[in-house]
């Protein structure tokens, strides 16, 4: 498929989508979102991206290789759960902290960098099989 | 570097053990603060008395040696990480079995060290035998350990408890209890598969495959004796019926002859000492029966003497192999004058394993006569088979010590007897070392009994009966029954060409025994694996779903015929008209789905469906599940279709009859989903749930979003499990697609 007017729309399109898979991932602790939601976003970004140009050049947008990206996330949520072990509590445990001015706290907690992992992780995957999918067909 | 640092892993501990032994009368419990299930009735609790010091000594004692002599035997080998790996997890198995304080524990540290037997039995995996041998010996012990925990639950649940300190004390408890016969099945089988007991001792003289330090360590000093410590560690609890003296007096004793007349009928120096092995298993099981306070004492100093010297002969066995290439007793002689370090520590290894001279076992063997003599109807009987076995391991130990040392070397071109040389120091010293020990202590015997083996038995007979170790009782008969006995089994060696030529034909007979079982049993085992593979696993996806489908249905129409049937929530009274759509849209997009003529249709069909499921979502104000949904319905169309590319072109290949029974039982599952989603709305919600989580959210996760909150906080194990899960499942998915064979045209 090389559409230009796609080629085009999905350059501007993607850093936006994906713009927005992090602020769904962001706001997901107190509206709908969250790492899950955010991730299969992010996931949709990359398969404009590979429908509008193909599986080699969304490899390159990516940068980083999906296996890596999941074992990352995977890290991340595992080492969030740890952090709540070793300040007494049980595994994964939230730990909560904030962040900012007196007026204008943000509170920032362990559960987020788990929901972090989370969003890798669905990234990851989902690009490790929209990948090797599509690079399969190319071969062929 | 690391060959000197080997053995000090066993010496230190060796040497933390000796420093309890001042306290060895005492019993001490310790606990580690892991691994604790209150429910599940497990702790991580050690036990610390005479017994199992005695055992942990000789664990890391013997390991010392071993260790040291191994660094020098298997120089050479490329796999050293792995067998030192293997070797050191064995040896924290058997010390964590023997000084277990809980049952379950024991029971694990008993399975580890079956399994590491294994690693260290096919520790050479490119041979069948040694293949075949590790498989036989895993089989056989670890099918005796599922009955052992069987047991151990079963005392548990007698006594309440898992702790040794409570069952020990119990067991008049247990003994009376209606479990008790199989509680005593359930452990002999795990004892007697353990310590290689007729009919289950095939497993060891297989084992001797593995390298000789091996064989030395686990197969005779310490593994094999695991058996002998859980019915010695049992005794208080399960011991003294009729029942216990009966199994444990006749297999002791048909192991104890069995295991000495295959010793003499071996050629091979490690099988006439794995059989040497199994006799002596056999005589600690036997005097474990009568179970006087005398017969414990026996048992244990024969105990303590036979893992000193049978190690020493194994390891005397592995320098013969080590400097000539060869085991077979008929092709070695005259060895004394080329390593004469050597010879010494055989023959003061045979002298111990002939039981008679001024050696430990001598003593132990006295006792063990007296014991016997003192066990009423039983005497008899067991007198013959120890004498007959007496008789019998002094030949081995002539066949073992005389022939290859002192024998006429054989000649011809094939013979590799008669070269070699004594090894380094790290291979003769520690065989010599256990040697004399057997004589020194012999000799000296009283700082050692006071020390380890009276506490040792005492924890076992738990009297306060003294035990009194001494060469020399004067001229009595057991002593010239014994000189009778040595000077018998010396004739036995001169001709035991013609006891060969007789046991001949009665070989035949062994063509019936256990090892044909065992083949029968192993052969009948694959059978039934391929027959059930060949039925379950067709390599059909459509096969596969339906075996699950037709699993399902039938489980849940089971499940609601035994609960008295199905009840329905019909509540269908205001329904508004764009729900109604919504309705209408899936039920149309699944029919269309079905009935499809292209892949393309049907896909989008399918998409109808689940933005329909996603608009029920937000009607029933599910934000989050319904943005899910939006995102994956697009994520499947566009998995789709770049599948279609691959697919070749669309056509129906079913017969119609075929696609008949595909729609019945589609529709017979979408009616048994619907009808648990109808009957799961009689369900009360739980209310207070919500109000817990609707409580709680904001005050202990920090968060508003009800869903989020439970995700990565509540319930952040489960979120942990299923993104593992979808990693998995990735990695899948790639490697079904990077490994795929090369297509066919």
């Amino acid at each position: 498929m090389s559409s230009l007017i796609l080629r085009t729309a999905a350059r501007y399109l993607m850093p936006l989508l994906l713009l927005f898979s992090i602020f769904t991932l962001l706001r997901g602790h107190n509206l709908p979102g969250g790492g899950f939601t955010g991730g299969l976003l992010a996931a949709t970004a990359f398969a404009l991206y590979i429908f509008a140009w193909d599986a080699a050049a969304a490899k390159k947008a990516v940068r980083i290789d999906p296996h890596f990206l999941i074992g990352t996330g995977l890290l991340i949520a595992l080492g969030s759960g740890f952090v709540g072990m070793f300040s007494g509590g049980a595994f994964l445990t939230g730990v909560w902290g904030s962040i900012g001015s007196s007026e204008e706290k943000t509170a920032i907690g362990t559960p987020l960098f788990f929901d972090i992992g989370v969003y890798l992780v669905v990234i990851g995957a989902s690009l490790m099989i929209l990948l090797s999918l599509t690079e399969q067909e190319e071969k062929e | 570097m690391s060959k000197w640092l080997l053995p000090l892993i066993p010496f230190a501990l060796f040497l933390a053990f000796l420093a309890a032994v001042p306290g060895a009368s005492e019993p001490r419990v310790i606990e580690l603060p892991l691994g604790t299930s209150e429910e599940l009735g497990t702790r991580l609790s050690f036990r610390l008395d005479g017994l199992s010091i005695l055992f942990a000594l000789l664990i890391t004692g013997i390991g010392t040696l071993i260790y040291a002599y191994g660094t020098r035997y298997l120089a050479g080998r490329t796999d050293l990480p792995r067998f030192w790996s293997y070797f050191t997890l064995f040896m924290i198995s058997m010390l964590g079995l023997t000084l277990a304080e809980n049952l379950i524990t024991l029971f694990i540290f008993w399975e580890l060290t079956s399994l590491s037997s294994y690693l260290l039995i096919g520790i050479d995996h490119e041979r069948p035998e040694a293949r075949d041998a590790a498989l036989k010996a895993l089989l056989v012990t670890g099918g005796g350990g599922m009955a052992l925990l069987a047991g151990f639950v079963l005392i548990g649940s007698a006594v309440g408890s898992f702790e040794l300190t409570s069952i020990l004390a119990q067991g008049d408890l247990i003994r009376a209890h209606p479990h008790y016969i199989p509680i005593l099945i359930l452990v002999l089988l795990g004892a007697f598969t353990k310590s290689a007991q007729v009919p289950f001792h095939f497993w060891l003289p297989a084992a001797m495959e593995a390298p000789t330090p091996v064989s030395a360590y686990l197969h005779s000093a310490t593994m094999v004796k695991a058996g002998v410590y859980l019915l010695a560690r049992l005794l208080p609890a399960l011991g003294g019926s009729e029942e216990w003296i009966a199994a444990l007096a006749v297999a002791g004793a048909l192991t104890m002859v069995s295991g000495a007349v295959m010793a003499v009928l071996a050629t091979d120096l490690k099988q006439i000492l794995a059989y040497s092995t199994m006799s002596a298993l056999g005589s600690m099981v036997m005097l474990l029966g009568i179970g006087t306070p005398a017969a414990v004492q026996a048992a244990i100093v024969f105990l303590f003497a036979h893992a000193l010297y049978k190690a020493a002969l194994f390891l005397v066995a592995g320098i013969v192999d080590h400097e000539t290439g060869t085991r077979d007793v008929r092709s070695l002689g005259g060895l004394r004058r080329l390593m004469p370090l050597t010879a010494t520590a055989a023959i003061l290894g045979a002298v111990s394993l002939a039981s008679f001279g001024p050696v430990l076992s001598f003593a132990a063997k006295e006792m063990m006569v007296m014991a016997i003599a003192a066990a009423g109807e039983w005497r008899r009987p067991l007198e013959i088979a120890i004498y007959t076995s007496a008789v019998l391991l002094a030949a081995a130990a002539a066949l073992v010590a005389i022939k290859p040392f002192f024998g006429v070397i054989p000649s011809g071109p094939r013979n590799p007897g008669g070269r070699g040389h004594d090894p380094s120091a790290a291979m003769w010293l520690p065989p010599l070392l256990l040697a004399t020990a057997g004589v020194v202590l012999a000799l000296i015997p009283g700082p050692i009994t006071a020390a380890l083996l009276a506490p040792a038995s005492a924890a076992v007979h738990q009297t306060q009966e003294r035990l009194y170790v001494s060469l020399w009782h004067g001229i009595n008969a057991p002593l010239l029954l014994a000189a009778a006995a040595t000077a018998a089994g010396f004739i036995v060696y001169r001709t035991r060409e013609r006891w060969i030529a007789i046991a001949e034909p009665l070989g035949r007979i062994g063509a019936l025994g256990p090892t044909a079982w065992y083949g029968l049993f192993l052969r009948g085992m694959n059978a039934t694996a391929r027959a059930q593979t060949r039925v379950l696993q067709s390599g059909y996806l459509r096969v596969y779903l339906m075996i699950i489908l037709v699993t399902l249905i039938a489980l849940v129409l089971m499940a609601n015929a035994a609960g008295g049937g199905i009840r329905l929530a019909w509540r269908l009274g205001q329904v508004a008209l764009y729900e109604a759509v919504v309705a209408a849209l899936i039920i149309a997009g699944a029919i269309t789905a079905s009935l499809a003529s292209s892949r393309l249709g049907a896909i989008a069909a399918l998409g109808v469906v689940g933005y329909s499921v996603a608009i029920n979502y937000v009607i029933f104000s599910a934000p989050d599940l319904a943005m899910t949904q939006f995102v994956i319905e697009t994520l499947t169309v566009i998995l789709f279709v770049l599948v279609i590319y691959r697919l070749p072109r669309f056509s129906v290949l079913t017969p119609p009859p075929q696609r008949v029974r595909d729609a019945v039982l589609a529709t017979l599952f979408g009616a048994v989903i619907t009808l648990l989603v109808l009957a799961a709305q009689l369900e009360p919600v739980r209310a207070d749930l919500a109000a817990y989580y609707g409580a709680n959210a904001y005050v202990k996760g920090h968060g508003r979003n009800l869903v989020n909150v439970i995700l990565v906080d509540f319930r952040a194990l489960d979120t942990l499990g299923e993104i593992t899960v979808i990693g998995i499942a990735a990695i899948g998915v790639y490697a079904l697609l990077r490994m795929r064979p090369e297509v066919r045209p």
